[in-house]
């Protein structure tokens, strides 16, 4: 199968004020194309970070992070990246936000057909009535799919989802879920899904990263046995429930280590 | 107007009469000799005096047209440089204590050097305000550009926006309302600073007039220019906040 993304033998640290902080350590995995990619792990374990060396935006301390077997150089359009922090652009209204991707000179999409691109996202986000709203108007779950809404419309062939579902209310979330396979379906896209749901990683991806606490490093890596296209009937699976408490169970796991390093005093038991 | 209307612009009244209520009030109270604090109605009849008979029109118009060139032409170099300060890390650390150094300094402290670098003409006043209204912009700029976060640029970049793109679509947007600020405040601090700059031997303006009639002890002159002075700039500021809320309507603000 075509390696798309690879991290070899990867290792970040930062220079904080209080000394050197190890994120990620030692993380080797591939991304094939095709490949739905879902990481997992306790929060602030360097999940991020790790995705932000594919993105672009911060190289590796040591190791190799590739990308269609180049080294990564920066950000680039091919590389699509919903930010968990949304990052909604303030000064343009919602199409004007859908519409900026479409606007720039790497993509060049004719006027006509970007409205069409718009008005398409526009109603698949349930946004139509906020067309021409400002973002201070939205609701933070709003902000969410129209940072979906803005990646989705310039196509990319490689997603980089930092999680994206994370403020949906649990309908919204599913809708959105089924999208996302749908979008996956007919565009054929390869996906990175950073996400604390259990349930998510397992109905979306093809393969989980389990990260440990931080600094992240390769817990186990599963292969989900699903074949696409996915239904929700899957989750009524045995197979699924079986999943389910496995990684469950490496995710606690994790979560009670990452509690210990936060308080190092121990109880008395 | 509506009624909410009607009642913003009396409660933005409300305060102007209670302050010429103080100022009656203070004057009968005998606290202060009466010779020394000419009353609203005299003053009122000064200005009305000066007005059609003095040429104060000319002396407002000498004034802000100072005002206005100081500030155009200082705005016009603090926003690039401020730009570049606030961008720029390494230019800084480098220009920081020197820009706060020149900052502190009081224009009136500069004025016998403008006087002797620029003569005494129009020209001295005009570096003078210059002076005052780049160095209290160029703050304002750089410390609003530093704060910018690079999320939206990074946004940006993975739309595939190359660098131009991402100047003209992400960074001017979010550096024009740093701009705006600037220049409130760099406007404040020039009528502030008018006075200083019309000491140098200024025929006209309110400044000048204010000059004069102190060596005449006119009080009642001194406190038309001053009020003259503080409604001019509260205009040009109330101008400029209706131009920032026009530019600004996507801005979150706590008040609308
Ligand atoms: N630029 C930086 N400089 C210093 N420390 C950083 C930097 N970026 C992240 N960190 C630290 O690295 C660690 C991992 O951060 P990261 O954002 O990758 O976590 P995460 O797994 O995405 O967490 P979450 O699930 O809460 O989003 C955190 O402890 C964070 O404080
Ligand atoms: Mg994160």
């Amino acid at each position: 199968m075509n390696k798309r993304a690879q991290f070899d033998k990867v290792s970040l640290s930062f220079e904080t004020p209080k000394g050197r902080l190890n994120v990620v350590e030692d993380v080797s995995y591939d991304i094939n194309d095709g490949d739905f990619i879902a990481v997992i792990g306790p929060s602030g374990c360097g999940k991020t970070t790790m995705m932000s060396m594919l993105a672009g935006f911060q190289k590796p301390t040591t190791g190799k992070v590739l990308f269609d077997g180049r080294p990564v150089a920066g950000p680039g359009p091919e590389r699509g990246v919903i930010f968990q922090e949304y990052g909604v652009f303030p000064w343009l209204t919602v199409k004007q936000n859908i519409a900026f991707g479409l606007t720039l000179n790497a993509n060049h999409v004719p006027t006509a057909e970007r409205n069409a691109i718009c008005d398409h996202y526009l109603g698949l986000m349930g946004l139509s009535d906020f067309a021409n709203s400002y973002p201070k108007h939205l609701s933070g779950g709003m902000r969410q799919r129209l940072a979906i809404a803005r990646a989705y419309a310039v196509k990319p062939q490689f997603l980089l989802m930092d999680e994206p579902f994370g403020a949906l209310d649990a309908q919204t979330r599913s809708n959105m879920q089924n999208l996302l396979l749908k979008v996956l379906e007919t565009e054929g896209k390869t996906v990175m899904l950073i996400t604390h749901s259990v349930e998510e990683a397992i109905y979306l991806a093809s393969r989980i990263v389990v990260v440990t606490a931080r600094p992240a490093r390769i817990k186990e890596i599963i292969d989900v046995p699903f074949a696409y296209p996915r239904d929700e009937s899957i989750q009524e699976r045995p197979e699924f429930a079986e999943l389910r408490s496995h990684i469950r169970q490496l995710v606690m796991d994790e979560y009670r280590a990452q509690q210990a390093q936060m308080r190092p005093v121990s109880f008395s038991e | 107007m509506n009624g909410a209307g009607v009642r913003r612009f009396g409660l933005g009244l409300l305060p102007w009469l209670g302050a010429i209520l103080l100022w009656y009030a203070v004057r009968w109270s005998g606290f202060v000799n009466v010779s020394l604090i000419p009353a609203p109605h005299q003053v009122a009849a000064k200005f009305f005096e000066l007005l059609t008979r003095e040429g104060l029109l000319i002396d407002i118009f000498a004034s802000t047209r100072r005002v206005f060139l100081g500030v155009a032409l200082g705005i016009l170099v603090a926003v690039p440089v401020g730009f570049l300060l606030g961008w720029y890390r390494p230019a800084r650390t480098f220009a920081d204590p020197m820009i706060n150094f020149f900052r502190a300094l009081p224009p009136i402290a500069l004025i016998p050097l403008v006087i002797v670098y620029f003569g005494v003409d129009e020209l001295a006043k005009l570096v003078i305000l210059f002076y005052a209204s780049f160095f209290s912009g160029v703050i304002v700029m750089y410390e609003g550009v530093s704060q910018i976060t690079p999320l939206y640029i990074r946004v940006a970049q993975t739309l595939g926006a190359n660098q131009a793109e991402i100047f003209r679509k992400v960074i001017i947007p979010l550096t024009v309302p740093h701009i705006l600020t600037a220049l409130r405040v760099s406007l404040g601090v020039a009528w502030a600073t008018l006075v200083a700059s019309e000491l140098i031997a200024a025929q006209r303006g309110l400044g000048a007039m204010i000059q004069n009639a102190s060596t005449y002890f006119l009080l009642d002159v001194i406190y038309v220019g001053i009020i003259c002075i503080g409604l001019i700039a509260l205009i040009m500021d109330l101008i400029l906040r209706k131009i920032t809320a026009r530019l600004l309507v996507w801005q979150d603000r706590a008040i609308a």
